[in-house]
């Protein structure tokens, strides 16, 4: 290791920046977190920030010289195990795989109490929120920080159509996913020529405007105060009652969700999604309807929330507007991101880690949004692609024994021009 | 009460005007939504009463002096430009060059870390905001002008000239005009890019911490969510005006407020916030390049 | 009737007329070059004929009807497909689904299809791939159909550029400087292509720079300056044209 001469540019001197930034940051926290009127003014609180940001650094800074290639290291360590579970998802023995993972979903909960449960049946819930937005954000690209609004209108529609017209769960939960839907189109068609960020923003207002008007339409809402006494979910005689019921009905939705997501993403909508998120104007060239796949894109992504919205309005028997703050979106958001926007089995990880990790946390709950918060800014700096990687579908596994099967003629047969003998190949 | 609602709506649009300046300069510069920078005004509310209780304990100014009140917003201008500069040094600066989606999630982190870190540090309640030149005022047929809302304007005012003459008028204002036409010409020209930058955040934040300030005194209590909201209206101003323009986040902010207090005073005020929204949605949808944007909608 | 043609076709950004008054006729199973000085407005054409801008003032069209005023999709569900000048493949995608992706307004299933994906669907799918793949081995890419489009060398990325245009069956191919970048090799390979384009019954419209194609290959050569057509005709007159010549002399030579 070199010894950092005195001429030395602030930027190859290590020890000295880590040394910088650590005041810097305890210097930055001073006015906010001193106390006047404590002993030495509580300037214990900055300086723990100083000397943790210290840490920080100077961790990051030995194990940058242990292994230059550490950050490398971990980062292959995450895409094997990615491409792993991936390998695993879509190779041979993926029926198997599916119904070991069925078996366990199914068996697990029987030996664990109500809390557990509970915490399942959420992570179960936000699986479907995610999956929803992941076709919008992580297949569409068209970034939606309203998303939360859609599982409102779900939500709602059960607490309404429960308590003034005494309609069944069955029956509202079809009607609240077209609902949400519809929503989800209607929302969408404004905003169909808005880039990116303009769009992130005309969500977020969209969304705001609901839980607004949620909060404010007395009448028909009642206001703040939420609905009470909604229906729990009957079948046959059988109403649902404990925890686990709803568990099992949560993973019903979850494999509807994970199913129908799935065959969207390898259908030929799934394909003019990608290309539309990589390439807008490539994709309209190459015969896309814009906007016909991006209504498509808002309104099968809502339906899942009006889906869960539903369930939840079942589950709780009671809603109001306060479940549906903009930060819930941003949650949602953060599962596809930190899983991996465009990967099933990665958005599913990410909605279970962010329902699980806080849920063990707990003692720390006072940090935890700060820590969600700095999590996130470090999870796109650091890895920006997500925990598991989007894998790209599976034609290649299939591809072989059709091309042999050729269904059809080539298309310079169909045309009756040159056969393939006569042909020559295009380059050497 | 028409006159009533014009005043306390320039009052209001010249505080969204303020903070909206920092949306659409950093957007100007370096295309990105700043979603952290109402957060950034909320740290200057808070820096203001930091600076009001340090100056007051110690006796350093006499509590109801204009110097009180000078260095407050000196103080807070200042804190807020650091943590503005910090911020995009730590969360923007890596991304640069990452898809358009990972700076926006990052700012939303940010303004998440933002806001819970004020939370824990100075307490989840409402603060309440020293009392400063709250009494005074002009009265006129119809309503009254308070002195706090003559200051506000006046501040506000000023603050635009000056940033209008900075920009217009200095070298550094010409090197931030070309970095946002074309950065890859600027830095063939010599211009350290990450520096505009930095000096962009920097003069953004000072001006949300003036607004953060100003509202604080303005309304006398102040929480740690206060920058969410605002930072949406001024967001919405800056596109109403068209978004990337200096003088279209001044126009847009001012209208915002009018059409907002207008809209609160004679139809409903709960719905204030809606209003704000349906702006912003309309003015997206039918022109997305604002009122004094040059147009957007480059294809290709 | 023309295949394709254009009459007075004028596009103006914000007061500059990159294009004016620009009168072009393609006849079925032509190729045809349209060259010109750099800024000549040869982009702006493309742009205009495939639904990107829409023409300031003109006329365009496609087999006696207008393309003025359709989406760039509508005008390839019509049969005419482009490249670009900048590539602009999918690079999130593989190779084989860039071509796929070129079929798309050729191919049908909708929502419901994909869900419960039919016999019906499948046998569209299975027939898109064979498609593809019958596409991919016409620009000999066969073998890369699985990789990552932003993983091929430059070359290879030009002919799935063409590849994944064929894809929409297109009666009219627009390319824009296809040979761009190209080395000596691959540009003969690429003119030896473009023949077998046309010999599949598509008539080639192209952009080029690199005049040993452009005189290889060309039946026909427009040439543009400053947005105005200065000559038109076989190659080997417009070799020899005295305004063509002049425009070029501004310019670096023509030999390039």
């Amino acid at each position: 290791m070199r010894t950092p001469s005195r001429s030395m540019p602030l930027r190859q001197r290590p020890l000295l920046r880590i040394v910088l930034a650590s005041l810097w940051f305890g210097l930055l926290s001073l006015p906010l977190m001193m106390e006047l009127q404590a002993p030495y003014f509580g300037l214990g609180r900055p300086l723990m920030v100083s000397v943790v940001v210290g840490l920080v650094g100077l961790l990051w800074w030995l194990a940058s010289q242990w292994s230059e290639r550490l950050r490398h290291v971990v980062a292959r360590v995450v895409d094997t195990g990615g491409s792993h579970v991936r390998q695993l998802a879509e190779g041979p023995g993926r029926r198997l795989l599916y119904a070991l993972a069925l078996a366990c979903a199914v068996l697990i909960p029987l030996g664990l109490n109500r809390y557990y449960i509970d915490v399942l049946t959420q992570v179960g819930m936000y699986v479907t929120l995610a999956l929803g937005l992941n076709i919008v954000v992580g297949l569409a690209g068209l970034l939606d920080l309203g998303y939360i609004a859609f599982y409102a209108v779900g939500a709602y529609t059960y607490g309404l159509l429960s308590t003034r017209i005494g309609l069944s769960f069955w029956e509202v939960l079809p009607l609240g996913a077209l609902l949400a839907a519809i929503f989800g189109v209607l929302l969408g068609i404004p905003v169909l020529r808005l880039r990116g960020d303009y769009l992130a923003i005309v969500t977020l207002g969209f969304g705001e405007m609901i839980r607004i008007t949620l909060n404010n339409w007395d009448s028909l809402t009642r206001g703040p105060n939420g609905i009470i006494g909604i229906a729990r979910p009957k079948i046959w005689g059988f109403t649902f009652s404990n925890p686990i019921h709803y568990y099992y009905l949560i993973v019903a939705i979850v494999l509807l969700t994970i199913f129908v997501v799935d065959r969207l993403n390898r259908s030929r909508i799934g394909r003019a999604w990608t290309a539309m998120r990589d390439d807008e104007v490539a994709a309209e060239v190459m015969g896309i309807d814009l906007m016909k796949t991006k209504l498509l894109a808002f309104g099968l992504g809502a339906t899942w929330a009006g889906l869960a919205g539903v369930f939840f309005a079942g589950k709780m028997t009671f809603i109001s507007p306060e479940s549906f703050t903009f930060f819930e979106s941003v949650i949602i958001l953060c599962m596809v991101v930190l899983g991996g926007m465009g990967s099933v089995p990665g958005v599913i990880l990410g909605a279970a880690l962010l329902v699980i990790l806080p849920e063990m946390m707990r003692q720390f709950a006072l940090y935890r949004m700060l820590i969600f918060g700095g999590a996130m800014v470090m999870m796109m700096v650091l890895r920006p692609q997500g925990l598991i990687a989007s894998p790209r579908r599976a034609i290649a596994l299939r591809r072989e024994d059709q091309a042999r099967s050729a269904v059809v003629k080539p298309a310079s047969e169909r045309l009756g021009l040159p056969s393939r003998g006569e042909r020559k190949r295009g380059t050497p | 009460m028409l006159l009533q609602q014009l005043v306390n709506g320039l009052t209001l649009g010249s505080v969204y005007a303020l903070i909206a300046l920092g949306y659409t300069m950093v957007y100007g510069i370096i295309e990105l939504i700043n979603f952290a920078h109402g957060e950034i005004y909320m740290l200057g509310a808070y820096m203001g009463i930091v600076a009001f209780s340090v100056l007051t304990t110690f006796h350093l100014t006499a509590p109801s002096s204009g110097a009180t009140l000078f260095l407050m917003l000196l103080a807070a201008m200042l804190f807020c430009g650091a943590c503005g500069v910090t911020v995009e040094r730590l969360a923007y600066r890596p991304l640069r060059n990452a898809p358009r989606l990972s700076p926006l999630i990052s700012a939303l982190g940010v303004s998440i870390f933002l806001q819970n870190f004020v939370m824990l540090a100075q307490g989840p309640r409402d603060k309440g905001f020293p009392h400063l030149f709250i009494r005074g005022g002009i009265d006129f047929p119809g309503g009254r002008i308070s002195s706090i809302q003559i200051f506000i304007m006046v501040t506000s005012v000023l603050m635009m000239v000056g940033l209008q003459l900075l920009v217009r008028r200095t070298k550094i204002g010409k090197a931030m005009r070309a970095t946002a036409q074309d950065k890859q010409m600027a830095t063939l020209v010599g211009i350290d890019v990450d520096r505009i930058i930095s000096v962009t955040f920097l003069i953004g934040s000072a001006l949300a911490a003036v607004a953060g300030v100003m509202v604080g005194m303005y309304y006398g209590l102040i929480n740690f969510f206060i920058g969410y909201i605002a930072g949406i209206k001024a967001f919405t101003a800056a596109v109403l005006g068209g978004i990337g323009s200096i003088p279209g986040a001044m126009l847009g902010g001012l209208l915002l407020g009018l059409i907002e207090a207008l809209g609160a005073g004679y139809i409903s005020s709960e719905y204030k916030d809606v209003f704000a929204f349906a702006i912003l949605v309309l003015v997206l949808v039918f022109r997305p390049s604002g009122l004094l944007g040059a147009d957007i909608s480059k294809r290709v | 009737m023309a295949l394709l043609e254009t009459r007075k076709l004028s596009m103006d950004f914000g007061g500059l007329r990159a294009i004016d008054t620009i009168d072009v006729t393609i006849e079925a199973h032509e190729i045809v070059s349209l060259i010109g000085p750099n800024g000549a407005g040869k982009t702006t054409v493309f742009n205009c004929v495939t639904g990107i801008f829409a023409p300031t003032s003109g006329e365009i069209r496609y087999r006696g009807e207008s393309l003025v005023g359709l989406r760039p999709n509508q005008v390839t569900a019509r049969g005419v497909a482009r490249t670009f000048q900048n590539i602009r493949l999918f690079r999130e995608m593989t190779v084989l689904e860039n071509v796929m992706v070129g079929s798309h307004c050729r191919m049908k299933a909708g929502v419901a299809g994909a869900v419960f994906r039919p016999g019906a669907v499948i046998k569209e799918e299975e027939e898109a791939v064979a498609r593809a793949l019958d596409l991919l081995r016409f620009v000999a890419l066969e073998e890369k159909a699985d990789l990552w489009a932003r993983q091929l060398p430059y070359g290879d990325q030009r002919r799935l550029e063409i590849a994944r245009a064929m894809a929409s069956d297109p009666t009219l191919l627009l390319l824009d400087e296809p040979a761009a970048g190209m080395n000596p090799q691959e540009t003969n390979a690429l003119m030896e292509l473009i023949r077998l384009i046309r010999d599949r019954g598509i008539t080639v419209l192209l952009i080029e720079h690199h005049m040993k194609v452009v005189m290889g290959i060309s039946d026909r050569l427009i040439v543009l300056d400053h947005g105005v057509k200065i000559a038109e005709g076989k190659p080997e007159a417009i070799r020899e044209d005295p305004t063509v010549i002049g425009a070029y002399l501004g310019q670096e030579s023509i030999g390039a």
